[in-house]
């Protein structure tokens, strides 16, 4: 089904066009700042800024040194400084000290700060309370968008995730408004839009206010984009707690996936230093197993090689000609075919290697004993095991996590001793770990705080709006339940199973995840887009905590989950694929798709 | 002029502002220099009606003038400048330095540059001072004049591309005075006010009764005047003004030869016995009007020269130049007359023009009094004169004037709604329920209003009820699904600027007024947080702490958004912030990440101390868990830096797995055994971790002798997997038949891979042999799962096959039934 969705699937509109903005502004930001100067950049901007402008172009306008935040200048630093960092507090100060640093010794410098992608006040405040707000200049980088492929963008905002859902700071709503009033405005008005979640609902509204505001010309362009389809995180945390299982989510899982690209590491590369490589689909091995479940991936490989080989055997027997032409044809390509290959099995056995020490099968099978709902015991004690031994920090916490999420909640017993379990293994210092676990919902103990997550789910359907969300605020200590069991009943997230699963005719979204599970995310964008509105889904949305909205283009106006009377001729796939692989950032959760 | 003046014009100070502004007077000021008299400061439009007049109380005036967006200066005799508005209302003042102030103002002048205005000022000290934009004060003093002695009769100021000059007249003989120096000009030329525009240059000058007209033409120009006048200079002419009287002299436009359309003007038409194609035109349309013949002679004599574009173009543009409404109807019928005879003739220029004439009769109107002409209109533009009519509160006007010329509302109506509103506002006389009333009627659906600036207006003349008055949305942070909430305007007046859509504009204002509670509501609603900072951090210095923590008590968004800047920028606030609503948890929480922020070595009373906050926080919050959580961490780490002193190795910081792990390890088994127990160490983890710290060891011996302790409570798999792990088979065997039969075959099928993974069997026996074994298990336990796990490991080979067979039957059979 993905398969044929993918290949309905209109072309992609030219994402490349965001990356050439934001270059563009960037390059005129540096040039603000006249002659030398040295870029301070934040850590977690720079594997973004490496996509957007490489060092070349950096030292083409004039940067001299690059640092890292966090890092003091050596003794032969330039006279101008330029920070690009994002907006956080703490750097605030690390920039306030290198400047009173500077003051204190008499030396005089300029510094520009860039904040990208915006500024925020409370940086502005921190800096004047460190006294040196007048010492700095400052401006914006609105680099809202990375297109991480031809088909997924990505806004980067690692702390998006803890600052809304637990710390209940909505700061990063604007960014995500400008980043959709951003896409409207080169793609053209969006056909239809979409969303599920208190956090899609706030920012798909100032988005309109925004848009309100600027009244942008844009209305008459022919739409590039057909549906936009905003969900919050917490919607579904349960795909993001399942372990992967196609490739991409291995290697993800292996070697950490950043802003599309990996270290793959001496053991993969076979040599003494690792390599970065480009994870997209330019790649044309990668591309081919990306969303391949792991089993078949190295069967696929062998078979490529054996190809590989047999077109390179084609030159035995060539004349001087032809050998002529295959050498200034195709053996560049071959090459590059084969380095890409031999570095995927590469990666294959890495994989293999750290999977099996971790006994992933057992593993993916307590995963799915949890998902299904049966021998919830033996699961919880091979969680319990997995504590014991030591086996991963982080994997432990992902099964209690799931554990809690299906079970909504564990049982005062289990969670008492899985906590302690988990403190004497890796520290007393998770007790904060399992503190705010509780607080967004994670990880949360049955008991009778149920009736007061029935209570703030009413509230919330009597005010939709932002009103709402001060009082879900005040709820937001309080776990939330997760009713998984009964929205995977009536979604019918577990398929029935009549024999084996067939892995590489798959017939449904579950493939993802080894025919156990489909995700829930995915599950409810098909079924609204099917339905081209909410209605019949009004269970499941009353299960996922409403807050669901559904727009057309052309009226502005309309009622949460109104019936729709438009139809514009778009089509939508690919998604499937797409959500199986894992992001970092939240524009994840912006199921863009194309419609011509 | 309607202005009934009896003093002569030349007793008074007078000042006219170009484009048919208004005019300022200072009655008798120049005859009655008593120093107690209080001359009267009157202001009347071209017309003479009276604007507004206020007693001069201040210094000695000597000069007024007007800046080129109508405000009086008025230069005193001490080089301080007032200004006043068009309605006599003060507005600043500022001085014209020291020097000024030391040797007092002989002479003063107003110039206009393309930057704004300017003062010029003649000192005492016989010397200019001059400052070229008032809004931005810089004060220059121009170099020295040699040779003068008394004040020069006549001087200017010139200024061309941000340069500017004093232009003087001593004796025969003219000066130029510069930033730096001052040069005599060889050739004198008259002075007074030329008018660039002209086609012919001319000077005007006026002496007491007489007018004269100079031009670069050897004879000039007379005109007797009946009273004393004042001359104001104008783009294309000159006002001529006196106690009864205000006439406009100007040149007739004539053809322009530059123009390579003929767009002869009135002078072609009106000049007699004229035989331009307009003059015949007019003539035609004047004939057809009185149904004669004539006009079709006219209309065709024109027709034959195929001259009538050029005739109706010539009509129209005349008609531009005509201050009598009744000769601009009849040019433009004349024109409109012979349109009727030509294909395409464009009709913009037509339109455009009796437009604009409509435009211009309506200021012209002595209530209205501005005497624009047609060339100073296209040099003001519609935009400046629709401020000038604002500016003289003539708002219905302008909004007539821009309804008219169906000018977009955000420069037109509503711009000036909103500038009436401003001024509604600050009649104190009405009450704000009546004023509130009024601009909500007026402005209910006007786009595009900034009703922050109105409010500030509000504000700024003490009236912060109204400011925050006018006009309540129905639920207006209830930003819902309709487009915008302009609906029609509530009947139960509300707060001005509630009509504010943007928050942006809203919040600061409402801060400003001290309406911070207010403001931080606004704030929350537009989902800005910048703005919900802004005013937290604005509060925090407002209010003391208590009430600061008692407002966002009630704001639990602000509160989130205030605790993360503290968690990064005031950590001590922020348990300020927990202790005021008694949130134990939290602020054990905090206590915890205290104790771990403090890096230890060797030293932990730091951290102890905050755990023992943290643990009586956690005992307040009821939280039984945590806080016997952190007991234990306060023992452990107690034991721990015991354990470093005496072993002489690191043991702070790891976790009670890691210890008795790393105890074991060193051989320390007492040591664990008696954390093991002291710690409650549930006995499978303890288990675990001895085995696979002692095959790390490689303490066999030890680990034998511990399974022997007594019944393993995680089973004897774990002891053969983790033999296994370290490739030891020897042991591994050992534990097998130990094994319990359900996990049997999973130990034997391990057994049997050590040796085919590690290519070199040790501790004897072959492969196969585990695996014949675990397969004979299999059968025995008919489990299907089982068969396939060690049919997975039967590797194609001698030996192999046969088990494989076996077994492969053997789970035929199984599945069959």
């Amino acid at each position: 089904m993905a398969l044929a969705g993918q290949r309905d699937a209109p072309e992609p509109p030219d994402f490349g066009i965001l990356k050439r903005l934001a270059r563009d502004q960037l390059v005129y930001l540096l040039e603000q700042l006249p002659g030398r100067k040295d870029l301070f950049i934040e850590a977690d901007l720079m594997s973004p800024l490496d996509r957007i402008a490489n060092v070349s172009i950096l030292k083409q306008h004039d940067v001299d040194k690059l640092y890292k935040v966090e890092t003091r200048p050596g003794p032969g630093a330039s006279d101008q400084f330029c920070f690009l960092v994002r907006p956080r507090v703490r750097t605030m100060r690390f920039i306030a000290d290198i400047v009173n640093a500077d003051k204190m010794s008499g030396r005089s410098r300029k510094y520009k700060i860039i904040f990208s992608p915006q500024k925020f006040y409370a940086c502005e405040m921190v800096l004047e309370e460190e006294g040196v707000f007048g010492d700095v200049t400052c401006d914006e980088w609105s680099f809202y968008l990375l297109p991480l492929d031809e088909d997924i963008i990505s806004m980067e905002l690692p702390e998006f995730f803890r600052d809304y859902f637990l710390e209940g700071d909505h700061r990063w709503i604007n960014p995500v408004a400008r980043a959709l009033q951003l896409l409207s405005s080169l793609y053209g008005p969006f056909g239809r839009t979409y969303g599920i979640g208190r956090c899609a609902k706030m920012s798909y509204e100032l988005w309109r206010d925004l848009e309100e505001e600027s009244e942008s010309e844009g209305q008459g362009r022919k739409p590039e984009i057909g549906h936009v389809f905003l969900m919050d995180r917490d919607t579904d945390y349960v795909t993001a707690l399942c372990s992967q299982v196609v490739y991409e989510g291995l290697v993800d899982d292996t070697f950490r996936i950043k802003c599309g690209s990996v270290d793959f590491g001496p053991d993969v590369t076979s040599s003494d230093k690792s390599i970065k490589v480009l994870l997209n689909s330019q790649d044309k091995v990668f591309s081919q197993i990306r969303n391949e479940h792991f089993s078949s991936v190295f069967g696929f490989l062998s078979q490529k090689s054996r190809n590989l080989q047999a077109q390179y055997d084609r030159r035995r027997g060539m004349d001087i000609k032809q050998m002529k032409d295959f050498v200034s044809q195709e053996l560049k390509g071959l090459k590059q075919e084969h380095r890409l290959l031999s570095l995927h099995i590469g990666a294959c056995e890495s994989i293999m290697k750290k999977k099996t020490k971790q006994d992933f099968q057992e593993t993916i099978k307590a995963e799915h004993s949890l998902l299904e709902g049966f021998d919830v015991r033996e699961s919880t004690s091979f969680i319990e095991e997995h504590i014991d031994r030591q086996v991963s920090p982080v994997e432990s916490l992902r099964l209690m996590c799931l554990l809690s999420i299906t079970e909504n909640g564990l049982i005062p017993k289990d969670y008492r001793s899985l906590k302690t379990q988990y403190l004497q293994s890796y520290g007393p210092e998770h007790l904060l770990t399992f503190h705010n676990l509780k607080r967004i919902g994670l990880l949360t103990e049955q008991s009778a705080g149920e009736t007061l997550t029935a209570v703030e789910s009413k509230v919330s359907k009597l005010v939709t709006d932002r009103a709402a969300g001060k009082i879900t605020d005040a709820f937001n200590s309080l776990a939330r339940k997760s009713n998984f069991r009964a929205i995977s009943k009536k979604l019918g997230l577990i398929p029935r199973l009549d024999g084996k699963y067939d892995l590489k005719m798959p017939r449904d979204m579950a493939y993802v995840f080894g025919g156990a599970y489909v995700p829930l995310s995915c599950k409810i964008i098909e079924q609204v887009l099917e339905r081209r509105s909410w209605q019949g889904l009004e269970e499941v949305v009353r299960l996922l905590n409403g807050n669901e909205f559904c727009v057309s283009a052309l009226r502005r106006t309309a009622l949460p989950g109104s019936p729709s009377t438009l139809s514009s001729p778009s089509s939508w796939g690919a998604a499937p694929s797409q959500k199986s692989r894992r992001c970092a950032s939240w524009a994840r959760s912006e199921g863009t798709s194309s419609s011509s | 002029m309607e202005w009934g003046l009896r003093e002569d014009l030349r007793d008074c100070v007078v000042a006219a502002a170009p484009y048919g502004g208004p005019i300022a007077l200072l009655r008798n000021s120049r005859r009655d220099k008593t120093p107690g008299a209080r001359p009267l400061l009157e202001i009347y439009s071209a017309s003479g009606l009276l604007l507004a007049s206020v007693p001069w109380k201040s210094g000695s005036l000597v000069h007024l003038g007007w800046t080129a967006g109508e405000d009086l200066l008025c230069i005193q005799e001490d080089g301080t400048v007032l200004v006043y508005n068009i309605f006599c209302e003060f507005q600043r003042h500022f001085s014209m330095g020291n020097e000024v102030l030391q040797n007092r103002v002989l002479e003063a002048q107003v110039f206009h540059t393309e930057f704004g205005t300017g003062v010029a000022i003649l000192t005492g000290a016989l010397r200019f001072s001059l400052a070229t934009n008032i809004e931005d004060l810089k004060l220059r003093r121009l170099p020295e004049v040699p040779g003068l002695q008394k004040p020069p009769p006549c001087w200017a100021v010139l200024a061309q591309d941000r340069v500017t000059m004093v232009l003087l007249a001593m004796g025969q003989e003219l000066f130029l005075l510069d930033n730096t120096s001052c040069s005599v000009l060889v050739r004198p030329s008259g002075t007074g006010c030329t008018r660039p525009r002209s086609r012919q240059r001319a000077v005007v000058l006026a002496w007491e009764r007489q007018l004269m007209v100079v031009g670069h033409a050897s004879e000039s120009i007379r005109f007797v005047l009946d009273e004393d006048s004042f001359l104001v200079p104008e783009l294309d002419g000159v006002r001529i003004l006196s106690r009864s009287s205000h006439e406009f002299l100007h040149e007739i436009p004539a053809p322009n030869p530059c123009c390579p359309v003929p767009a002869e003007a009135s002078q072609e038409i009106f000049r007699i016995a004229s035989m331009a194609p307009g003059a015949l035109l007019l003539e035609a349309q004047k004939e057809y009007e009185k149904e004669s013949q004539k006009a079709d002679e006219y209309l065709r004599e024109i027709r034959e020269q195929q001259l009538l574009p050029e005739a109706v173009g010539q009509c129209i543009e005349a008609a531009g130049y005509e201050h009598e409404p009744d000769t601009q109807k009849s040019l433009l019928r004349a024109a409109s007359f012979g349109k009727c005879f030509l294909d395409k003739f464009p009709p913009e220029g037509f339109v455009r023009m009796c437009q604009d004439l409509r435009v211009l009769n309506a200021v012209r109107d002595y209530q209205i009094g501005i005497p624009l002409t047609f060339t100073q209109y296209k040099q003001l533009t519609i935009e400046v004169l629709l401020d000038r009519l604002v500016l003289r509160r003539l708002y219905p006007l302008a909004i007539r004037i821009s309804e008219f010329l169906r000018l977009p509302e955000m420069q037109g109506v509503s711009r000036i709604l909103a500038h009436w509103a401003c001024y509604k506002v600050q009649q104190k006389d009405k009450s704000d329920e009546e004023v509130a009333q009024a601009i909500n009627q007026k402005l209910g659906d006007a786009a595009g209003i900034s009703y922050s600036d109105i409010a500030t207006r509000a504000y700024d003349c003490g009236r912060a009820e109204l400011a925050i008055k006018v006009g309540w949305w129905p639920g207006g942070g209830d930003a819902g699904w309709h487009c915008h909430p302009r609906v029609t305007p509530p009947s139960p007046p509300g707060q001005l600027l509630e009509y504010e859509p943007r928050s942006g504009e809203q919040v600061p204002l409402l801060l400003k007024m001290k309406r911070s509670k207010l403001a931080l509501g606004k704030a929350i609603e537009s989902g800005d947080t910048d703005l919900v900072y802004t005013v937290v951090l604005h509060l925090k210095n407002e209010l003391n702490r208590g009430s600061f923590f008692m407002t966002l008590q009630n704001q639990p968004v602000a509160l989130s958004l205030y605790r993360q800047f503290c968690r990064h920028q005031e950590r001590e606030t922020l348990k300020d912030l927990y202790n005021q609503d008694d949130n134990h948890q939290e602020l054990g929480n905090l206590h915890v990440l205290g104790g771990y922020s403090q890096r230890v070595s060797g030293r932990i009373e730091g951290r102890v101390a905050a755990l023992q906050s943290a643990l009586d926080e956690f005992y307040k919050a009821k939280n039984d868990f945590a806080a016997k959580a952190t007991e234990e961490q306060i023992k452990l780490l107690r034991l721990q830096r015991h354990l470093q002193e005496e072993l002489d190795k690191p043991y702070l910081d790891l976790s009670l797995h890691d210890t008795v792990a790393t105890l074991i390890l060193d051989g320390h088994h007492k040591r664990a055994e008696q954390l093991y127990r002291d710690f409650r160490i549930p006995d499978k983890r303890y288990w675990w971790l001895k085995i696979n710290a002692l095959a790390t060891r490689g303490d066999w011996e030890e680990m034998e002798k511990f399974s022997k302790s007594k019944k393993s409570p995680i089973g004897y798999l774990p002891f053969v997997e983790v033999a296994v792990k370290h490739h030891n088979r020897y042991e591994a065997k050992k534990y097998t038949p130990r094994v319990g039969p359900e996990q049997r075959v999973r130990a034997l099928v391990l057994v049997g891979c050590v040796g085919d993974t590690r290519g070199t069997p040790r501790g004897g026996g072959t492969s196969s042999g585990e695996l014949e074994q675990a397969a004979e298990a299999a059968l025995e336990r008919r489990s299907e799962a089982e068969l396939g796990l060690v049919l997975a490991r039967c590797e194609p080979g001698p030996g192999g096959d046969g088990l494989a067979e076996r077994l492969g039957r053997a789970r035929a059979q199984l599945l069959r039934k």
